[in-house]
């Protein structure tokens, strides 16, 4: 299915009554089977427009479409959270199956989709774990496979590995795109590392600092599947700078600023 | 000069808090020798405090007369069933008024405004509605645990983790999904210090509505031992309320561990 988001803008009213514009007009496709990274400095509205296109959030101005086959109980979009959000009286098992339930599975169908994606993340063996008995890696991997499992049109990725520390990160980022090989299911994968962005992504999509605007949209011309070698190649390295000119102005303004969000 | 080693001392070591088992131990069981030794001496007449002995043979005679079971029996019943009654509405209405807005804005100011009365206080009312049978003695207890139940409850709701309640929808919960696999879950933990304390207050109104109005019961065996001046009969009667206590503690503290796996394991 493709992602159409069309005009998207969002205000809010900061705590003052003062109206912020955290997105304004944001217009993006996401085609079948791609993998697109949005990124910006911090306090862009990435996450808000994420929320937006989950549906856990309105948009005060725009629309967002899911244009395709629909498919019944197949929902149009599935969150990976950075904070991975699970429900921690879950087992790892009844974590993946929570949005199979909600879709109506029949309990045999529900198990055996669920065996599928807990070996495709490499959660074998710990189905019958809760979340605390589980190191950062291993959690994201639950978070990864609850939201494979219902099969969404795309997966919505809100900074999935920022809490990760950076070796765990570098592994997990490429067994993502191993899963994502294999399954072809598009990504729209939020991020502030530019390197990430690059190294996962078919296209970046750049926004800037408030109010949040779409820049530019950066193809990453490299051959898939991607190798760590790849990122000394002239198409990387030109990517990367590409997208850093964009926003080197914009990611100064905010350390001058000193705001942390 | 001279060139000197120094160790490094353990400067926190006054703050390391250790299990002192031992001690733990000894504590109880030294209160009761005391006991018995002030008692058999002679210098406390067993009038005003009988003896630890004495009133575990008062206990073993008033279980085979049949005395105690009828009494004991008597009082479990009142107190499950207030305890029961009142821990089920408690933690509903706690859930309506943490998770609907419109509930809350109905009945918090009413549970404010009710919440302050002693609950021993509206004995007198239940037994004009409910009689003086058995009904008024589970009122007061239910009401009792009622308030506690809410109010943990309702406490327990709000704090459910806006992250895990947004995670669920995203996956397709709607309310009531969200209730019950989101919502309860997070106040489990509310709902069982909810229970603890409910079944402290349970006791507490048992006993003096009992005490007040009742010819059978744990309480009214006190106060009638009290009235005849039978000491050991009467602290028996506080022994028994003494492991009634330890027994519920125990008992919901078990429950606990079996219903909140992910917090112990």
């Amino acid at each position: 299915m493709r992602v159409i988001i069309d005009g998207l803008s969002k205000t809010f009213r900061d705590r003052s009554g003062h109206e912020v514009v955290a997105l304004e007009r944001i217009s993006l496709t996401v085609e079948p089977e791609e993998f697109v990274a949005i990124l910006g400095p911090s306090g862009c509205g990435k996450s808000t427009l994420l929320n937006i296109i989950a549906g856990l959030l309105p948009a005060s101005a725009g629309q967002v479409f899911f244009e395709g086959e629909q498919r019944p109980g197949r929902p149009p979009s599935a969150t990976v959270f950075q904070e991975f959000a699970l429900f921690p009286w879950r087992t790892v098992r009844a974590n993946v199956e929570f949005g199979l339930e909600e879709a109506g599975l029949p309990a045999a169908e529900r198990a055996e989709r669920t065996r599928r994606v807990l070996d495709m993340t490499g959660l074998g063996g710990f189905e019958t774990r809760f979340p605390h008995q589980l190191s950062g890696g291993m959690r994201q991997r639950v978070g990864i496979a609850r939201a494979l499992a219902v099969e969404p049109a795309v997966l919505l990725m809100d900074e999935p590995f920022s809490a990760l520390d950076a070796q765990t990160r570098t592994l997990m980022m490429e067994e993502l795109l191993g899963i994502w090989e294999r399954t072809r299911q598009s990504i729209l994968y939020v991020t502030h590392n530019i390197q990430e962005a690059v190294f996962m992504a078919d296209r970046v999509a750049v926004l800037s600092r408030r109010p949040g605007r779409l820049l530019d949209v950066v193809p990453v011309p490299l051959k898939r599947p991607r190798t760590e070698a790849q990122q000394g190649e002239a198409a990387f390295v030109g990517a990367v700078d590409r997208i850093w000119s964009l926003i080197k102005s914009q990611a100064r303004a905010a350390l001058a600023e000193g705001q942390q969000e | 000069m001279t060139v000197e080693r120094v160790a490094v001392s353990d400067r926190a070591a006054f703050l390391r808090r250790r299990e002192h088992r031992v001690v733990r131990a000894l504590a109880l069981v030294g209160l009761v020798v005391l006991w018995e030794l002030l008692t058999r001496t002679g210098w406390v007449s067993s009038l005003f405090l009988p003896s630890p002995l004495g009133v575990i043979e008062e206990f073993a005679d008033m279980a085979r007369s049949g005395q105690l079971a009828v009494h004991l029996g008597v009082s479990l019943k009142r107190l499950l069933l207030g305890f029961g009654v009142g821990a089920a509405t408690g933690i509903t209405v706690g859930v309506a008024v943490g998770f609907f807005s419109m509930t809350e804005a109905i009945v918090q100011p009413i549970i404010a405004a009710t919440f302050p009365i002693p609950k021993i206080a509206l004995l007198p009312l239940l037994i004009l509605w409910l009689g003086l049978g058995e009904a008024s003695k589970v009122a007061v207890v239910a009401l009792g645990v009622f308030f506690p139940m809410a109010i943990n409850t309702y406490a327990g709701v709000r704090q459910a983790d806006p992250l895990l309640v947004r995670a669920a929808v995203a996956f397709g919960a709607g309310r009531w999904s969200v209730i019950r696999k989101v919502v309860v879950p997070s106040a489990l933990p509310m709902v069982f210090a909810g229970l603890k304390l409910g079944a402290g207050t349970a006791l507490l109104l048992l006993v003096a509505a009992e005490q007040i109005a009742a010819e059978s019961g744990i309480g009214f065996l006190i106060t009638q031992a009290g009235n005849l001046m039978e000491t050991t009969k009467l602290m028996v009667g506080l022994t028994v309320l003494s492991l009634l206590g330890l027994l519920s503690h125990w008992g919901l503290a078990s429950l606990e561990r079996a219903v909140i796996p992910w917090r112990h394991t």
